[in-house]
């Protein structure tokens, strides 16, 4: 756990007030180069001198990044963004509140008006042992002390393990994924927009990695299309104090019914695997079905299905299964 | 020794122009400082930018109001420079971890924990400490009269990152109910325990506010 020590470890520190600047400076120090947006992530890992950047990059004087502007029928907000301002945003109040009532769940008060969307989307997995600096398979090593017959795993991964069984922590980034939203890449080779859905990977892909973003990428914006603007949506995040505390399980979900039928509908979850999961088989069973309890307890069934509790997480299979339930029918519902 | 260094507004290569110095540029090195170091004249630091586009890290804070040089690691938190080099030790630390809110200080109005900050990030910005919080005859402000008037702590070892949570929450919302009030301070704990204490002294402060 946390050892105060006196300051951190010495670093370049780096001050752009561009982006193309920023991207220079990224490409220059590549690996061993560490972005800084609010820092509410980074620190911990400085402080705890298990990460070593030689080459900070701090993005709080880029302009560019700051801000929500309305864009087409949709939104685009900039990574640099606070989640304070993601919540008072009157446009994501109106329109998005799936996002506005995420965001509000995130960590507290003073750590959303710092923290970034951008930062929030790219933070690390929050699994201890990784945290503490042990030498597991995200780390580079060869072993998951989290999936041990003695392990603390009350808060890891019921879905998608492979290997490592961290999970996300991110409260945005269901609601971004239900939401449709696409990520703004930027490197010096250029621009990519990836749908949300896409940006965050499981160990499958890349152990070692939460998101798509390599040395040199810079994910400068996240755009929320006019699509899901209005619609029917829910947000839960059960954890076990009401602030600070990461999701054990979280639901965001958007949908568009004609009061008795189901539309159209994204609904995805995080805090069950290392990446937040989009539900398509979910999506695809209760589409075209009434809004009713039968549908929600279909949806909540088909949602778990696959679920691999380890020692201490079972708990999470029927809690992701009532969320899910909720989402179809709102929380009277189920 | 000569490490990086803090370079703003430019990579490498560019010229800095003096302008862009005056900005913020700001030097680092780990090298214990000495005073001559620290109160180098400016023609000093210019020379030295023209070599490698870095200089001095002695920078210029506004603190309650008043304008304090200070010489600042790259690596330093707000709440190192505000308890370690300023004196103002009012502000504390609990956590050093964005967990608890001991430290917390005003940014341009705005809460935030000083463990969580680093200095250099606040060249340009407002910071008020619960030092800075009593008018200069010595008044105390209404949130810390009302503090004394409700007894509203025990050790107090929180209070001083409350009470800046607390006037920065009602900074904005001037008439909070309590549960309001209860959330908006929800990123402090109190080891102590009497939250109730607390609201209850927030709450007459609050009035306190409004009728000032
Ligand atoms: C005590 C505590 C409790 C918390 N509780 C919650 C919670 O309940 N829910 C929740 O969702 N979050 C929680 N958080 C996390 C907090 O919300 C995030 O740390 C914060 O939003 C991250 O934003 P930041 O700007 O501070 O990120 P930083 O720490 O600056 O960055 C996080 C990571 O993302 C990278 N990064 C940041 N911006 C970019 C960018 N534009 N492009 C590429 N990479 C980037 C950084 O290099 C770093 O690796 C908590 C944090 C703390 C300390
Ligand atoms: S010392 Fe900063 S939040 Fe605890
Ligand atoms: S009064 Fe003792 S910690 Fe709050």
């Amino acid at each position: 756990m946390a050892v105060i020590h006196d300051v951190m470890p010495s670093f370049g520190l780096y001050q752009p007030a561009s982006v193309a600047d920023a991207l220079n400076l990224l490409d220059r120090h590549g690996r061993d180069a560490w972005i800084l947006a609010g820092g509410l992530d980074s620190f911990d890992w400085l402080k705890d001198r298990i990460k070593r950047p030689k080459a900070v990059v701090d993005l709080s004087g880029i302009s560019e990044l700051q801000g929500i502007r309305e864009s087409g029928d949709g939104l685009e907000i900039g990574a640099m963004t606070t989640l304070t301002e993601v919540v008072r945003h009157p446009a994501v109040r109106e329109r998005y509140s799936l996002l506005l009532e995420a965001a509000e769940h995130a960590a507290s008060p003073q750590i959303r008006n710092q923290g970034t969307i951008g930062g929030n989307v790219s933070q690390d997995t929050r699994c201890w042992y990784y945290r503490t600096g042990w030498f597991c398979y995200r780390a580079g090593g060869n072993i998951c002390y989290a999936d041990t017959p003695t392990a603390m795993n009350r808060e890891h991964a019921i879905l998608g393990a492979d290997r490592c069984v961290a999970v996300n922590p991110s409260d945005t980034a269901p609601a971004l994924i239900a939401l449709d939203a696409s990520m703004v890449v930027r490197s010096k080779s250029g621009e990519r927009v990836v749908p949300a859905e896409e940006y965050f990977i499981g160990p499958g892909t890349d152990i070692t990695r939460m998101t798509i973003l390599q040395p040199g990428d810079l994910l400068t914006a996240i755009r929320i299309p006019g699509t899901w603007g209005g619609a029917r949506f829910y947000f839960e995040k059960v954890r076990d104090r009401n602030v600070w505390d990461f999701a054990l399980v979280s639901v965001a979900s958007a949908m568009s019914d004609n009061g008795e039928t189901i539309e159209r509908v994204r609904i995805a979850v995080n805090g069950v695997a290392a990446r937040p999961l989009r539900l398509r088989a979910v999506e695809d069973a209760v589409r075209g079905k009434a809004r009713s309890e039968e549908t929600a307890k279909l949806a909540g069934d088909l949602a778990i299905q696959g679920a691999l509790p380890l020692q201490h997480n079972a708990y999470k299979v029927p809690l992701m299964r009532n969320l899910v339930k909720r989402a179809i029918r709102g929380a009277e519902g189920a | 020794m000569e490490e990086p260094i803090i370079e703003r507004g430019t990579e490498e290569k560019r010229p800095i122009s003096r302008r862009d110095f005056i900005k913020g540029v700001i030097a680092a090195g780990a090298v214990a400082t000495s005073a001559s170091y620290l109160f180098r004249s400016t023609g000093a630091m210019f020379s030295q930018s023209s070599a490698q586009g870095s200089v001095e890290r002695l920078i210029t804070l506004n603190v309650n109001g008043q304008i304090r040089r200070v010489d600042v690691m790259n690596q330093e938190t707000l709440a190192m420079t505000l308890r370690y080099k300023l004196g103002l030790t009012g502000t504390k630390l609990g956590c050093d971890r964005a967990e608890c809110g001991a430290c917390t200080v005003l940014i341009d109005d705005v809460p935030h924990y000083s463990c969580s900050v680093l200095t250099h990030t606040v060249r340009s910005r407002k910071i008020l400490t619960i030092e800075g919080l009593a008018s200069p005859r010595g008044e105390l402000h209404p949130i810390q009269q009302a503090v004394v008037d409700e007894q509203g702590f025990q050790c107090a070892f929180c209070m001083s990152g409350f009470v800046m949570a607390a006037v920065g929450f009602l900074k904005l919302n001037p008439n909070p109910t309590r549960s309001e009030l209860a959330h908006g301070i929800s990123g402090n704990l109190c080891r102590c325990q009497d939250y109730n204490k607390i609201l209850t002294a927030f709450m007459r402060g609050a009035e306190y506010m409004r009728r000032a």
